[in-house]
């Protein structure tokens, strides 16, 4: 019955170019940025000179000169990447821009304040569906393209590492035709973007218990990890059935180990140790600059416990899947005014 | 002389007024959810005293009498935990004589509690110092030490200070004592016996939580930083997974009754989802 069910539900998913004519899309957004978005949403096949008229206005790449961007453009249509391939994913392929030089910060940011890690909480995926009367599984999706048009923003920026919280362990008590729709986008999702974070240069790592999870998920996600691993640009780290105390746990017990193996004394147990073995050691900076949650909760909901301790914490009211460039250059300049000061 | 005393009088009447007024207000608050923890980190004292061009060091006496006011309202509504930051780890690396000035203003401030008049012994607060003790110098440590026996019998509120506290050290040093902890079971049940025991030691949430510094009181349902920074500062990370966050830009002895009203308004308005969210995951 439940497999009968979750047929329907997908299939009552629209297509992503769907708009519903009674509803006015992204509420929240200007009109300029809806039609930006709207360009990224629509699928088609460009020849290469409309290639030049459609690069979004409002692209991150204005204060690069007009030549340097059009034979950039020209430069993904020539070199073996079609470029009608990458514009039918709705962008151009950030890795044809070389080395930071080409990366040019908006007015108003500076390069130092840049956060080197970010992390999200990307709430408001099933409230951003309902208010449009889309089934939940098309919010879920909106929610996945809002985050792949985060880690093109994270690669353009500079920013090194990026942590998503894409599934607590709490929320395996959501309805469970939910929890399969959410499955089955993880791995769709996988399988499509594989290729894309390969040509990226994103590195991918997964944090938290992924024992729970279906075993052709696990074996995907352990070939995506083994495939990015020597990746630089960026770190994408994906937090899935995570929980912040569960992960501080789980630190306690290999220590306990160690010390049931003779390696350490439990008067040696400091807060390096337990830091050493936390999902976040996969990365050289372990600890987030800047927490990002979205749809306007003001909680942490056990995400990275021990290294929010001088994260400065960010809220928008904005919903996930309508967190856009605007929102998150928001973020980024109110980080920038924060003054840090570690406890002193 | 008359007239001070038609002064004194009317001062009183208005005051009695006043809190009468408060009270009224209180009781309409009740009609919805209370918290019942309440945490607060203590941020802006020195902009205050710069603000205000108050000496050095004045702030945080300023800080001081907001927090006696707060604390009173805080009673009167009914929250039965407050759980205030008083001095972080980190803040041992201020300039020494600043640190001194705040060691020497705590150890003031803790004798000036234990008085007969004082808001402890009026609502009947039981006083807790969490942290790592051990950092503080003696004749502080020795009067926390007093104060939390002095008030050990009181049971209808309960204060926490935080002081030479950060959360990270607080999880390190629980676990390290449940490592301690399970040793000592496991030899005690080895006793006599000369084999190797085979037995993983098994470390498991409630262990890391019965051994917290701030296992003596549930999690907070609302933590409040004041003076509009949005971050935890090291504080209560464990205990405030699921606390609602609250960064008022007023700097803390600016902080007032509208402020809690606000607050608690704010709680209110969340707290069917907690709830719900509290009795699923139990």
């Amino acid at each position: 019955m439940d497999q009968l069910k979750l047929i329907k539900l997908q299939k009552s998913v629209p297509p992503s170019n769907f708009r519903n004519p009674k509803l006015p899309p992204f509420q929240n957004q200007p009109r300029r940025q809806r039609m930006a978005s709207l360009q990224l949403r629509l699928s088609f096949t460009p020849s290469p000179l409309k290639l030049r008229q459609q690069v979004p206005r409002r692209s991150l790449d204005l204060k690069l000169p007009p030549r340097a961007l059009s034979s950039a453009i020209k430069a993904a249509t020539v070199n073996g990447h079609p470029g009608e391939d990458a514009l039918l994913k709705g962008t151009t392929a950030p890795a044809q821009f070389s080395g930071e030089d080409s990366v040019a910060l908006p007015a108003g940011l500076r390069r130092e304040s840049i956060p080197r890690h970010v992390a999200v909480i990307m709430d408001g995926n099933r409230r951003w569906a309902r208010m449009r009367g889309f089934p939940v599984g098309s919010g879920y999706e909106a929610g996945v393209r809002a985050l792949r048009r985060m880690v093109e923003l994270c690669c353009k920026l500079g920013i090194k590492v990026l942590t998503v919280f894409a599934f607590s362990s709490d929320n395996w008590f959501r309805p469970k035709v939910e929890v399969d729709v959410l499955m089955a986008l993880f791995d769709r999702g996988l399988r499509e973007e594989l290729q894309y974070l390969v040509s990226a240069d994103v590195r991918i790592s997964i944090m938290g218990d992924s024992s729970k999870l279906f075993n052709s998920l696990q074996a995907l996600l352990a070939n995506a990890m083994e495939t990015t691993q020597n990746n630089s640009r960026l770190h994408l780290i994906v937090a899935v059935n995570y929980s912040g105390r569960s992960d501080v746990v789980q630190a306690c017990q290999k220590l306990a180990v160690e010390v049931k193996d003779g390696l350490i004394e439990p008067e040696d147990i400091n807060e390096f140790l337990v830091e050493r073995e936390l999902g976040t050691n996969c990365t050289d900076f372990p600890h987030p600059d800047l927490l990002i949650r979205t749809s306007g909760e003001l909680r942490v909901s056990n995400f990275l416990l021990w290294q929010l301790a001088h994260t400065e914490l960010y809220f928008t009211d904005s919903l996930w899947p309508d967190f856009g460039e605007d929102e998150f250059l928001q973020a980024l300049s109110s980080f920038q005014e924060r003054q840090r000061r570690y406890g002193c | 002389m008359e007239s001070s005393r038609s002064n004194n009088i009317v001062v009183k009447v208005f005051g009695s007024s006043v809190s009468y007024m408060r009270r009224w207000l209180f009781r309409a608050l009740s009609v919805g959810a209370i918290p019942r923890h309440v945490a607060f980190i203590l941020d802006g004292n020195r902009r205050y005293a710069r603000k205000w061009n108050l000496g050095e060091g004045m702030g945080h006496r300023a800080g001081f009498l907001s927090l006696m006011t707060l604390m009173k309202y805080c009673y009167e509504l009914g929250v039965k935990y407050v759980t205030i930051y008083a001095f972080s780890i980190d803040n041992f690396k201020r300039k020494p004589e600043e640190v001194q000035y705040v060691m020497d203003l705590m150890l003031e401030k803790i004798e000036g509690l234990l008085k007969e008049e004082s808001i402890v012994n009026q609502y009947g607060v039981r006083v807790e110092f969490v942290g790592n003790l051990k950092l503080l110098s003696d004749p502080v440590r020795l009067a926390a030490e007093r104060a939390m026996e002095l008030t050990a019998k009181n049971s209808r509120a309960i204060l926490l200070i935080a002081v030479a506290y950060t959360s990270t050290d607080e999880i390190a040093h629980a676990a390290q004592q449940s490592c301690l902890d399970k040793i000592q079971t496991r030899s005690g049940f080895c006793f006599g016996f000369a084999k190797a025991d085979d037995d993983a030691i098994t470390i498991r949430l409630g262990d890391v939580e019965s051994h917290m510094y701030m296992g003596v009181a549930p999690d907070p349902d609302i933590l409040v930083r004041t003076s509009g920074e949005t971050r935890l500062s090291n504080f209560l990370l464990w205990q405030t997974s699921n606390s609602l966050l609250y960064s008022p830009r007023a700097l803390w002895p600016e902080m007032g009754l509208r402020h809690l009203v606000w607050i608690v308004l704010n709680f209110q308005r969340v707290q069917p989802y907690l709830e719900r969210r509290r009795k699923l995951l139990s």
